[in-house]
């Protein structure tokens, strides 16, 4: 980010996978580096799904009583055991996707790769890819592998630290 | 009149401020940018975008349902 003033940084430890826990980091992110700051994505557990060459995010209501989506003019929640059902996340999953595209809203995939041309530094959980086995070729380019201390280590520096 | 416009209208958070920052990257310092946007909440953004990068922001209004900022791309 040459010819930028700011000199803060931000880092970000990013733990779910899930196509609606996917959007508060990615637009911080990409926010933040807009604005100047160094920023930092530490990828674990089920986020370091986001930084597979094909994403393929869904969502489920299952679980989550706060999630409602707009219905003829109201809000719709769907109780757990209509949740539970076959079908039921690739359900939820296209109805959210048509609400993002019909608002505007940007995909995970613009988003992911707007943060690395502005330069978002992306480590991937070493211990997750053993843990989970997923093999570095299925990965997009550009995220380094390591551990809790990189990301210790680039916290000590940053002035905003976020887990998410 | 500002010397570039950056069409934003339709744009939901953070788009509008990305493309801003991509379009002010190319542009001298001193030149301004308008940026049209339907999002209300790029109010407050411009705003808190400005302060933070040291970009000037000239003006903001909203006719029709059309927020527009002026930017100087000072920083």
């Amino acid at each position: 980010m040459s010819g930028d003033t700011n000199e803060k940084s931000m880092s970000i430890i990013v733990t779910k996978g899930t196509l609606d826990w996917a959007y508060p980091p990615f637009i911080l992110a990409t926010t933040a580096a807009a604005m100047g700051l160094d920023v930092t994505m530490f990828f674990t557990f089920y986020g370091l799904t986001l930084l597979k060459k094909d994403l393929d995010l869904k969502v489920n209501p299952l679980g989550n009583a706060a999630m409602e989506m707009p219905m003829g003019g109201g809000h719709m929640a769907m109780p757990n055991i209509l949740a539970a059902l076959p079908g039921a996340t690739a359900l939820t999953t296209n109805m959210m996707k048509n609400m993002i595209k019909k608002k505007g809203v940007a995909s995970i995939e613009e988003l992911r790769e707007l943060a690395i041309e502005a330069d978002v530094k992306m480590i991937a959980c070493q211990m997750t890819m053993d843990l989970f086995e997923y093999k570095k070729e299925d990965m997009i380019d550009g995220p380094v592998l390591g551990g809790a201390a990189s990301w210790v280590d680039v916290a000590t520096r940053s002035d905003i630290n976020l887990y998410i | 009149m500002a010397d570039q416009v950056l069409d934003a209208k339709g744009l939901n958070c953070p788009l509008p401020i990305l493309r801003t920052k991509k379009a002010l990257k190319d542009m001298p310092t001193g030149a301004t940018l308008e940026v049209l946007a339907t999002d209300p909440g790029a109010v407050k953004d411009f705003e808190a975008f400005c302060r933070t990068t040291g970009n000037e922001l000239v003006s903001s209004g909203e006719a029709g349902g059309i927020y527009s900022f002026v930017i100087k791309h000072t920083a």
